[in-house]
């Protein structure tokens, strides 16, 4: 075997633009989703500003119209889930870790990894220059529901919606570039001696997200080329007036929309499980049983998508068995959560920032997983359906994993990443105000849901209900929260700037973990391991009886 | 799909499931190409049940030429599978030229579909006439794309085998372009010979 470190390329633009380093192109999907966050938390500003005050205009806006306001819902949701939360929680993370955890070098094809990422660039150009086009960006929602997005007397923009379109067609291409390559390079490229069941679990879920992705996004794409056909060529496939349906385009999103949702908290969840062990020096607890939930995970995700569809004409004889699924699919996240809090019981647990991001994360997830069991009925759903029970709902199941465990993976692996260790205090500051004001913004709107504030409504005022001092009251709470919220990321973003020039310097393995990645040197080089490393446990022996040090990592022979 | 680039002399070569990782890949990538083609034919086939006059409709699309191009597509599969046996054998020469054949299929094949799509465009079947026609060219079409990026695949990689370089590549355009093949096979009685 080769040392395994390659040529290294010279020029700046070889080695940090154009990169086939899996690594660079993690820190280009990280920082291309954050910037796009930035954006995503201006548009929520936006909105809580308008529902707040329907007819003021929106400080560092303007005042919009209503078909505005649709464009910045949609732009909102479509740019949180596909802009943010895939870059930075699947490719990011799947990126930076899969080869550091297996002790390889890099991805199975770089190349192939580098166009992913320059097609998922490209597409970021495509939606956002899709503000400026005329008609402005795309007001059908973000599930661009036909006829909404199917003709443009509905949604106002005409050329917004085909741009749309086009980014998210873009956008799914390049995920199924890099889901193949992070796939591939599980199977085919683990260390000798680490088996199935001695993979870290991040990247047990990483896994069966790619895979999850894999499988249901094809009838979406098949669907959005057909959505595309009906606006340019003029194809008649979701237009009743010719014999399509549109109630075909839902089952064709939320076949892929739902296990989307599972393709987001998987890697979420898998980073959690790396924190928790770590932090409470106690091996994670019922790692098959977590690998089998994984699993059951990803196959029930395929059979529960017309939940979504239970006010939209479907034969009510569907309901209930989708019905069932869909609660059904809580028992192995229940699984995963009870093994998470039996792993903490009697660990020895430090409450640094990444273990607070953890543990903030399962603890606002549980409301989100709590509320949809309301949602997943289809007595409850047809009186709370499209209404802000919904929104504050999937909001407290999203929230957790795109942001608290996406924060809680950056504060542990960033060290990794640049060498630098990030500041505990501004961490904990940060941590305090994001969990805080989440719960100010997102609590209201449960109740508002209730009291009858359905979606997508530009002025909820016009309702007698929500004209009331208490709705506006409530209203006000989760706008302040929002404002709370995004100043509160300043921290944040001081501490990931102040860090590449002058945090501590992070050594090897400042957490004292076992995984491989903290073999490496901080940062890794170009080709990561001198010799890929030989495995002997699983990634998770802490506190071993018998041993001197609590921490026993996977490549040190017994 | 680009091969590994530790399949040159410079880093390890990783093999940890005993399968080459480009065979693995090219698996992989089928398998979300099954589930585009699957969401389509299976929408098609419930607008089928639901509306019986739809074979009405098919019986306008030219089934001649339709089984002329799976008997063309069956053919130039034959030839990758002679290609890949070549390869595998280390007749590098034999295996471009077979390839070749394979690429010629490919365009007898378009051929034919330019010729059809010109004929039901000028008798009126455009793709708005209605949903039966929308599903037929999107079907088609996109697997007419999925023809023309495999013929674009096997000319890299034949010129390539020409000089002895990747020859392992020629089984995984191979096993594409069976797929190719199979999709056909579930396209051709589905849309022409519905009536």
């Amino acid at each position: 075997m080769s040392d395994g470190v390659h040529a290294h390329p010279e020029s700046f633009i070889g080695k940090y633009i154009f990169s086939v380093d899996h690594k660079v192109i993690a820190v280009q999907y990280l920082v291309t989703g954050m910037l796009m966050a930035l954006v995503g938390g201006f548009l929520a500003y936006v909105i809580r500003m308008q529902l707040a005050d329907p007819t003021g205009s929106v400080p560092g806006y303007g005042s919009l119209n209503f078909v505005q306001y649709n464009a910045v819902v949609t732009m909102h949701g479509t740019i949180m889930i596909f802009w943010v939360a895939m870059p930075v929680l699947l490719a990011a993370f799947s990126n930076l870790l899969i080869p550091l955890m297996l002790g390889a070098d890099d991805m199975a094809f770089p190349k192939l990894n580098r166009l992913s990422y320059w097609t998922f660039l490209l597409s970021t150009v495509v939606l956002v220059s899709s503000f400026f086009v005329p008609g402005g960006a795309a007001a059908g929602g973000w599930t661009a529901y036909p006829p909404l997005s199917g003709t443009a007397e509905y949604s106002g923009g005409q050329l917004g919606v085909t741009f749309w379109l086009l980014a998210v067609v873009l956008e799914f291409a390049a995920f199924l570039m890099g889901g193949i390559n992070f796939i591939v390079t599980i199977i085919n490229m683990r260390p000798r001696g680490m088996s199935f069941m001695d993979l870290p679990i991040v990247l047990w879920m990483q896994f069966v997200a790619a895979i999850v992705f894999m499988l249901s996004v094809g009838p979406l794409l098949a669907g959005g080329v057909m959505l595309l056909l009906d606006r340019v060529v003029g194809t008649g496939f979701y237009d009743p007036a010719v014999g399509g349906d549109p109630i075909l385009f839902q089952h064709l999103f939320w076949f892929f929309g739902h296990p989307e949702v599972y393709v987001i908290l998987l890697p979420g969840m898998g980073v959690i499980a790396e924190i928790l062990p770590v932090f409470s020096r106690k091996p994670l607890f019922g790692y098959r049983m977590i690998v089998y939930a994984t699993l059951a995970t990803g196959v029930m995700s395929f059979i529960v998508w017309a939940h979504h569809q239970f006010v939209s004409g479907i034969d009510p004889r569907l309901a209930t068995p989708f019905s069932i699924t869909t609660i059904m699919i809580s028992v192995p996240i229940a699984v995963m959560i009870f093994s998470y809090l039996a792993t903490l019981w009697r660990g020895s647990i430090e409450f640094a920032s990444p273990m607070l991001f953890a543990l903030g994360t399962l603890a606002l997830f549980l409301l989100g997983g709590v509320t949809g069991i309301h949602l997943g009925t289809p007595a409850t759903d047809i009186f709370l359906h499209d209404t802000y029970f919904v929104v504050a709902h999937f909001h407290y199941t999203l929230i957790p994993p795109v942001f608290m465990a996406f924060f809680a993976g950056i504060y542990y692996w960033y060290p990794k990443m640049f060498g630098r260790m990030l500041n505990e205090t501004l961490a904990k500051v940060h941590f305090w105000i994001t969990f805080i004001a989440v719960n100010v913004v997102f609590q209201p709107q449960f109740a508002l849901g209730f009291m009858g504030h359905q979606r997508r409504i530009a002025n909820p005022e016009i309702f007698e209900a929500l004209a009331t001092p208490q709705a506006i009251e409530l209203q006000w709470l989760s706008t302040i929260g929002v404002i709370i919220l995004l100043i509160g990321q300043i921290p944040f973003v001081v501490n990931f700037v102040r860090g590449f020039f002058a945090g501590e310097i992070a050594g090897a393995n400042p957490w004292r973990a076992n995984t491989l990645e903290w073999l490496a040197p901080s940062p890794p080089p170009h080709g990561n391991f001198a010799e890929q490393p030989r495995v002997y446990r699983g990634p998770y022996e802490y506190s071993t009886p018998g041993r001197e040090e609590d921490w026993f990592p996977q490549h040190v022979p017994s | 799909m680009a091969e590994s680039a530790h399949a040159g002399t410079e880093g390890p070569v990783y093999e940890s499931s005993g399968n080459p990782t480009g065979r693995l890949a090219m698996w992989w990538f089928l398998a979300s190409e099954i589930v585009i083609f699957g969401g389509l034919v299976f929408t098609y086939l419930l607008f089928l049940w639901r509306y019986p006059e739809w074979t009405e409709e098919a019986a306008h699309t030219l089934a001649n030429a339709g089984a002329l191009n799976t008997a063309v597509l069956l053919t130039s599969s034959y030839f990758v599978v002679l290609a890949h046996d070549a390869a595998h054998n280390g007749r590098f020469q034999k295996a471009a030229a077979l390839l070749a054949m394979t690429v010629a299929g490919g365009f007898v094949f378009l051929g034919v579909k330019a010729f059809e799509y010109s004929h039901e465009i000028h008798a009126g079947f455009v793709p708005s006439r209605s949903v039966f026609w929308s599903f037929y060219y999107t079907m088609t079409g996109l697997h007419a794309l999925h023809v023309i990026g495999g013929m674009v695949a096997m000319t890299i990689v034949a010129l390539a085998v020409r000089k002895g370089q990747n020859p392992q590549r020629v089984e995984y355009v191979g096993i594409y372009w069976h797929f190719v093949d199979v999709v056909w096979i579930f396209l051709f009685p589905l849309l022409y010979l519905a009536s």
